[in-house]
């Protein structure tokens, strides 16, 4: 058993607090989940840099930072002018979290097509749909991940997406999680269930509103339905001080395609964990990211793609750009099981590199136990080419734009791969308001 | 326009260029040929700026203003152009964004306003035309997976979009097929006027049957050893370049 971090004691009395709170309209199951999975975290307790998936991402400060749930502290309400536009129509379907409470007032879950339902997880519960019982905490699995133990231990309110088979939703739907609030920790759950051939885009977009301290949890489970089409991005743009973990798990069926591409921004510390298991044959995921850091910065993706049965293809393509004495942690696992033949997998990760007090641990796992298949794996880190950059100053860009415009072209194969284009134009427009930009250059 | 004196330059502490002089007027089209490793792309390299090149002696007047004294990218706004050799690829910057880019920098060097997408737009149009590429080069990275050929007209349509006041072409014609070499040739007659300049860097006399240079100069160990009208281009086509190794190094003028 790893070495533990003490600091779990204030999440058990929030736990408690919650059975208190909640005792009454919570169904069996669900206390029943809480329980074990609390019981599991506080066993487990924070990895330390002995535990191989957290070998170069110390969780020391953040383990020693106090954090309380918002029921703690007042909450207050978020101005409109402070959450952001959609990135497609206004009208679009999206739910709004305020420091992890629902925020009706600020979102539009207006009816979605074929019988879709967009709600929040707290109502859900309070009817204990029986899809909950069959799909919550059933993805993204906690007994090996503390954060996601930690999640549902505290699992009270999120978001349920759930559309029917058959079902196609052209308009992205959004969820909005703002951080108004230092010292607040957030659970913020999403569980979308995708009926067979459904059809839709979902999009996580974390802003954070303060530069002090604060912790946000996230768990997100996919259930993508036998030849459904699920397309999913998370743009994060927390807060300077925030602790961002994020736990993503999708689980596909056959014939299926799943897309996840994140853009991390914000932060002092993100954790993307993000896992992707075939279920069925002719399962199809392109697992992207881009991150541009700064400062002490330290962002880790640590991602794992399991072909569990035969004939599934999997994408992965990251791209970080590096400033500042910010670091960088990715960890591309590729799981072939004994009887997964004719898989096809790929990964990339490279890093560019502005400054000298970067540093980065980029590691390829491929674990194949299959004969028939193709996997390849591709990781490069370096620094912009001198030639280029004489290349664009002798056209009349000054060495900054030239550097810009390099940097620019190093990400554009991840925002390229974005189909929808207010997504893809957001990017476009925060890539280029965030590298190294000044009043002269937005010209 | 150009007034190259006593210019040396060295590269990775190895001296290149041991005092050139060269004097280039407005209207003129100027062939600098000779055989490799004399120093042609240095003189290119070395007047565009780069600065891998280090002037060790000598001074360039251009326009009135001392050039070395001024970096890569104001020698560009000032309206020098150097077409590459060995043009630079440039992943996930579309040639229509690189082209915007120097475009509105040159403008804004010139207190112009900024071209508006439509406007942009006609001017790329019209001179795509002039290179026979089309639209689609503008949608494609620079350079990248470009041929050779290609690469080159590259090079020309950034020329023509930038209407540069002296260019400097450090061997465009190499490695062309003849149709390409007639588009590069149309381009540089294109851009002849009586108030700019050209420099053509060349290994060969070919390009120099579809463009008629004023001067033509031969550089060799770093020096010019022999300056003359376009008949010497023939000659050297018809001689080679072995008999220039035997010519006396011209006078240099007083310092």
């Amino acid at each position: 058993m790893t070495t533990a971090i003490a600091g779990t004691n204030r999440y058990l009395a929030e736990f408690e607090r919650l059975e208190r709170r909640s005792s009454t309209r919570t169904p069996a199951w669900l206390a029943e989940l809480r329980r074990a999975a609390m019981e599991r975290f506080v066993e487990r307790g924070f990895p330390t840099t002995r535990d191989e998936d957290w070998r170069y991402t110390n969780l020391a400060t953040f383990a020693a930072t106090p954090f309380r749930a918002i029921d703690s502290v007042a909450s207050s309400p978020v101005a409109r002018e402070a959450v952001p536009r959609p990135f497609g129509p206004n009208a679009a379907p999206r739910l709004v979290f305020v420091d992890g409470r629902y925020a009706p007032e600020h979102s539009s879950a207006q009816s979605l097509p074929g019988g879709a339902r967009l709600s929040s997880l707290a109502e859900a519960i309070s009817h204990d749909e029986p899809l909950l019982e069959r799909h919550l905490a059933k993805h993204a699995r906690w007994d090996d991940n503390v954060f996601a133990a930690l999640s549902t231990a505290l699992l009270e309110d999120g978001v349920l997406l759930h559309v029917p088979a058959e079902t196609v939703i052209a308009a992205p739907i959004e969820v909005v999680l703002l951080a108004t609030r230092s010292g607040v920790m957030t659970q913020p759950r999403l569980l979308v269930v995708a009926g067979p051939h459904s059809r839709f885009t979902v999009v996580e977009r974390y802003v954070g509103l303060t530069d002090q301290a604060y912790f946000v949890n996230a768990v997100s489970e996919i259930a993508v339905g036998s030849g459904a089409s699920v397309d999913h991005y998370v743009v994060q743009e927390q807060g300077a001080a925030a602790f961002h973990m994020a736990t993503i798990h999708a689980d596909l069926e056959r014939d299926s395609a799943f897309s996840t591409c994140g853009a991390t921004f914000g932060a002092r510390l993100a954790r993307t964990t993000l896992g992707v298991r075939f279920g069925g044959e002719g399962g199809r995921a392109s697992l992207a990211g881009l991150y541009v850091t700064g400062g002490r910065q330290h962002v880790d993706h640590h991602v794992t793609v399991d072909h569990a049965v035969p004939r599934c293809s999997s994408r992965q393509l990251y791209k970080g750009v590096l400033d500042g004495s910010s670091r960088a942690v990715f960890d591309g696992r590729v799981i072939v099981r004994p009887n997964a033949q004719k898989t096809d997998a790929a990964q990339t990760n490279k890093h560019l590199l502005l400054s000298d007090g970067v540093e980065v641990d980029s590691k390829p796992r491929l674990e194949i136990f299959a004969d028939d298949v193709k996997c390849t794996h591709g990781a490069a880190e370096g620094q912009l080419a001198p030639e280029a950059i004489f290349y664009l100053r002798s056209r009349g860009l000054d060495e900054r734009s030239a550097r810009r415009l390099l940097t620019l072209g190093f990400v554009r194969e991840v925002v390229d791969r974005i189909v929808v284009e207010p997504i893809r134009g957001y990017l476009d427009r925060a890539l280029e308001a965030r590298l190294g930009t000044d009043s002269k250059e937005m010209r | 326009m150009l007034s190259v004196r006593n210019l040396s330059v060295g590269v990775d502490g190895k001296t290149i260029l041991r005092s050139l002089n060269l004097e280039v007027r407005a209207g003129e089209l100027h062939a600098v040929m000779g055989p490799n490793g004399s120093g042609k792309s240095t003189l290119a390299q070395a007047l565009a700026g780069h600065p891998a090149y280090t002037v060790t002696d000598g001074e360039v007047t251009y326009l009135g203003r001392d050039l070395l004294a001024m970096p890569a990218e104001e020698r560009a706004r000032a309206g020098v152009f150097l077409a590459f050799q060995y043009p630079i690829e440039i992943a996930g910057v579309s040639n229509a964004a690189f082209l915007k880019a120097a475009i509105n920098e040159m403008r804004a060097a010139r207190g112009q306003e900024e071209l508006d997408a439509m406007e942009m737009l006609e001017l790329l149009e019209k001179k795509l035309a002039l290179v026979d590429m089309d639209r689609s080069f503008l949608s494609r990275p620079v350079n990248e997976g470009f041929s050779g050929g290609e690469k080159k007209r590259n090079e020309i349509l950034q020329m023509a979009v930038l209407e540069p006041k002296l260019a400097i072409l450090d061997e465009t014609d190499s490695g062309l097929d003849i149709d390409a070499l007639k588009i590069v040739a149309q381009g540089v007659n294109h851009l002849r006027r009586p108030d700019n300049a050209i420099i053509l860097v060349t290994h060969y006399q070919r390009i120099l049957n579809y463009v008629e240079p004023d001067r033509v100069h031969v550089l060799f160990d770093g020096r010019i050893v022999k300056s003359a009208g376009k008949e010497l281009a023939l000659e050297l086509e018809r001689k080679g370049y072995d008999w220039i190794k035997e010519q006396p190094a011209p006078v240099q003028p007083a310092a």
